[in-house]
């Protein structure tokens, strides 16, 4: 179970993010070498995070590189950068089909054999963007075994669909659909980026109803974001006292070989073990909810 | 005739060495003038208090810098001492800015010869850094001025004070009219002390001016001019609030350092300094405060909105205040009654009776450099440059249980951490952590403090580590150049000199 919580967004071209980032400890940082790169500096991006890929700052902290769509000129140079450079996810922008991760992995395979990077190591997300990636979810994020996870990306879809950004009801249908596309997958799933970053009470309301709705995390584009967010997804000291419980449970059971699992005379499945061990996991990264 | 009002004493061999009372007004003469009597201080124009005041040249006259960026008092008076011809001054302000950019000018032709501040930035300093002067400047911290002048070095003649109101007597405050610095910390230093004090007041209001943060009894001339300063730029340089997020980080973990040192205990005492991270830092400790239901007893130095704002919610009972950063600290120095103005010889003069300073828990500090001896430069710049103050930092740091200082481990491309410190105004015995944005590192002299941060789960590392990162990230930065000629000498608050400014190399 890895951490997924922070994703955050650094333009690739920004020497300087680039060299900061890694202090405010999100879970995942995403170099981005599409949307946020104009196109006269798609190859000074190229090359900052391939050497930043390599920084060892950046060791602890889960890689991602959004590179261009390989029907750009640009997505198969961003690819052979990455992956050479030992990025630990490629996220594909604009998915519309499982077809479109099915193309990426190929070209990963053929980079991993021609770099000598162990087969497999590179691991995929795919960011679904449109009316068709939504109702396609599922078949996307089933499409390889190196898929992590699936990112809705809001703004490109609200235009899709004809509405804008709002209070969240323009997004009530693909939130649903990617996050169960992703949990039928066994994979993570990621919401939209929140942009009014002076705005913390709407952004918390945000991660609210994600965090309930049962996101992974989110996709952030600015480092105050991350704190918020850490925060809000920390246990509360009952929660990790009744997590801790419950993994006692379990593991007395497991130790007495018992097949079922009691704490206070109720049974105990599987499924609570794993939500009470995230729960931990969480308070262990940032602590309680303050 | 016998001057004696009773003739019979006239012979007494007792009091014949001593003066005979010959009238009540003698040493008093405008008690015979009704007008006089009240307006003998007011001068008709700044050009007549200089005169007056008996300016001549070759003579040391002083400022305070309350209102920091928006002063307009330093620039207005020697630039009247140029017009009116007097050359070779000393000029004593408590501090320099950007703004006080045209007295290069007075520098230039003569008119000031030597200077004494606590720092300088902009223009002037850049200017100084590159030789200006003949002779180097002397950079004192807030309360080694109060010490320079109390040993005769810093002997001033003739102070000019800015306030916004004082009655026709030399009752002044900066908490009252219309251009409001809040404390007149500094100020009341000089008006103790020097000579003669010359006030320059926007308002000359009716008497009593109270309270009296500047006592008529210290005051020789009092005269009104447009405007002493811009209250709306003192927040603007050191004190700024920051959105920055690196800045943010930096404070939160200045914060987490603050909660768990060993000093938050009901009733601690805290000093947060100016700098963005240290402003920022008071905004992460109320949560902090109300958790563990700990209230401060005091709150010192230069006192900002956001320790204004603790104050109001009851969790800092008292502010004691030597300058005012902000319109929230100068309304709160005027309408609570535990907000107290005090002078920097109250505050940080180390041969006082005693300081506040003494008494403080911790401080947040920040830095341009830290070395690896935990040494602190505060005065220049990774290019050499003067652009910076002393300001309380050595003398707080000196005096408080625990000193924080905080700073980005790498500023632009340079790093902040480095082996040895362009210059030292702050020696690294007094500074027992340092919060950068990349960790963590305690000064070995404090394993006491170094095992609580460690145990509370804190980024705890070395200041060894920290620099190694830096060097990773930034490569080893060129040496700066400079050249053999002095420009400025740091004194210590005792008034030893710790280091030397040299000129930059072009």
């Amino acid at each position: 179970m890895r951490l997924r919580r922070s994703m955050l967004f650094l333009p690739g071209a920004n020497a300087a993010m680039l060299s900061t980032a890694f202090v405010y400890k999100p879970d995942s940082v995403m170099f981005d070498l599409e949307d946020a790169v104009s196109l006269r500096e798609k190859d000074a991006a190229r090359l900052l995070v391939f050497h930043a890929l390599q920084l060892p700052v950046y060791r602890e902290i889960e890689t991602v590189v959004r590179i261009n769509p390989l029907s750009t000129p640009f997505g198969r140079q961003d690819l052979e950068a990455a992956v050479r450079a030992g990025v630990d996810v490629v996220r594909l922008p604009k998915t519309d089909s499982a077809e479109d991760v099915l193309e990426l992995e190929r070209e990963v395979e053929r980079i991993e054999r021609a770099c000598g990077r162990p087969f497999g190591s590179t691991r995929l997300m795919a960011a679904i963007e449109s009316a068709g990636g939504v109702v396609n979810a599922v078949s996307i994020a089933r499409s390889s075994p190196r898929m992590i996870g699936i990112a809705l990306a809001g703004f490109d879809y609200v235009m899709d669909m004809q509405t804008e950004r709002g209070d969240g009801t323009e997004l009530f249908y693909a939130r649903a659909a990617v996050l169960h596309a992703a949990r039928a997958a066994g994979i993570d799933a990621f919401d939209v980026v929140y942009s009014d970053v002076n705005n913390e009470e709407g952004f918390l309301k945000e991660v609210d109803l994600i965090k309930r709705m049962g996101f992974n995390g989110k996709s952030l584009i600015n480092p105050r974001q991350i704190e918020l967010l850490h925060n809000a997804y920390a246990p509360t000291g009952e929660e990790v006292d009744y997590a801790r419980r419950v993994v006692a449970a379990a593991d007395q059971a497991e130790r007495q070989g018992l097949g079922v699992i009691a704490l206070n005379g109720k049974m105990i499945d599987a499924p609570i073990v794993n939500h009470a061990k995230r729960v931990l996991q969480r308070a262990e990264a940032s602590g309680l909810r303050k | 005739m016998t001057p004696f009002v009773n003739p019979r004493i006239e012979h007494e061999p007792a009091i014949a060495h001593l003066e005979p009372f010959r009238e009540f007004a003698r040493h008093a003469p405008y008690l015979r003038d009704g007008a006089r009597k009240y307006s003998r201080k007011i001068c008709a124009s700044l050009e007549d208090a200089v005169r007056a005041a008996g300016v001549r040249d070759g003579m040391t006259i002083s400022f305070h810098h309350a209102f920091r960026e928006g002063d307009k008092t330093i620039n207005m008076v020697v630039d009247l001492l140029a017009r009116m011809g007097f050359r070779d001054l000393t000029l004593a302000s408590s501090s320099l800015l950007s703004c006080n950019a045209p007295l290069i000018d007075h520098i230039r032709n003569g008119v000031i010869r030597r200077i004494y501040t606590s720092g300088m930035r902009g223009k002037l300093a850049e200017a100084i850094s590159h030789g200006l002067m003949d002779q180097p400047i002397n950079i004192h911290s807030h309360g080694g001025r109060v010490r320079l002048m109390d040993s005769g070095e810093l002997a001033v003649d003739v102070a000019f004070l800015g306030v916004s109101t004082a009655d026709e007597f030399g009752n002044a405050n900066g908490i009252s009219g219309r251009s409001r610095c809040g404390s007149l910390g500094y100020a009341k230093v000089d008006a103790a002390r020097a000579r003669t004090v010359v006030l320059l007041a926007e308002e000359i209001v009716p008497f009593p001016n109270a309270p009296a943060s500047i006592a008529q009894d210290d005051v020789d001339f009092v005269v009104k001019v447009d405007q002493v300063g811009d209250p709306s730029k003192i927040s603007v340089g050191a004190a700024r609030i920051t959105s920055n997020p690196r800045e943010l980080l930096i404070a939160r973990l200045a914060a987490d350092v603050i909660e768990h040192a060993g000093y938050f205990k009901p009733g601690f005492s805290l000093q947060t300094g100016t700098g963005a991270s240290s402003t920022a830092a008071t905004r992460f400790l109320e949560h902090r405060m109300r958790a563990r239901d700990i209230t401060a007893s005091f709150a010192l130095g230069g006192i900002t909105g956001g320790i204004v704002d603790l104050h109001k919610k009851g969790l800092i009972e008292t502010l004691y205040d030597t300058q005012s950063f902000d319109a929230d600290a100068a309304e709160s120095l005027r309408t609570s009654p535990r907000h107290f103005e005090i002078s920097t010889n109250a505050y940080a003069n180390p041969t006082s009776k005693a300081v506040y300073c003494d008494r403080l828990d911790m401080v947040i500090l920040s830095a341009l450099e830290i070395d690896l001896d935990f040494n602190v430069n505060v005065i220049t710049g990774s290019d050499g440059v003067m652009r910076g103050a002393s300001g309380g930092h050595s003398d707080v740091a000196a005096g408080a249980n625990l000193s924080i200082v905080v700073g980005p481990l790498i500023r632009s491309r340079i790093p902040t951490v480095v082996e040895k410190a362009t210059t030292v105004v702050t020696p690294g015995e007094c500074v027992g952590v340092v919060v950068t944005d990349h960790g963590i590192a305690v000064n070995p002299n404090r394993p006491d403090v170094a095992e609580r941060l460690t145990a509370a789960g804190l980024p705890v590392t070395t200041l060894p580590d920290l620099y190694r990162r830096a060097i990773s990230l930034t490569g080893e930065p060129a040496p700066i150049g400079f050249l053999d000629k002095v420009v400025g000498i740091v004194r210590y608050r005792d008034g030893s000199v710790i280091d030397v400014v040299r000129q930059v190399k072009d």
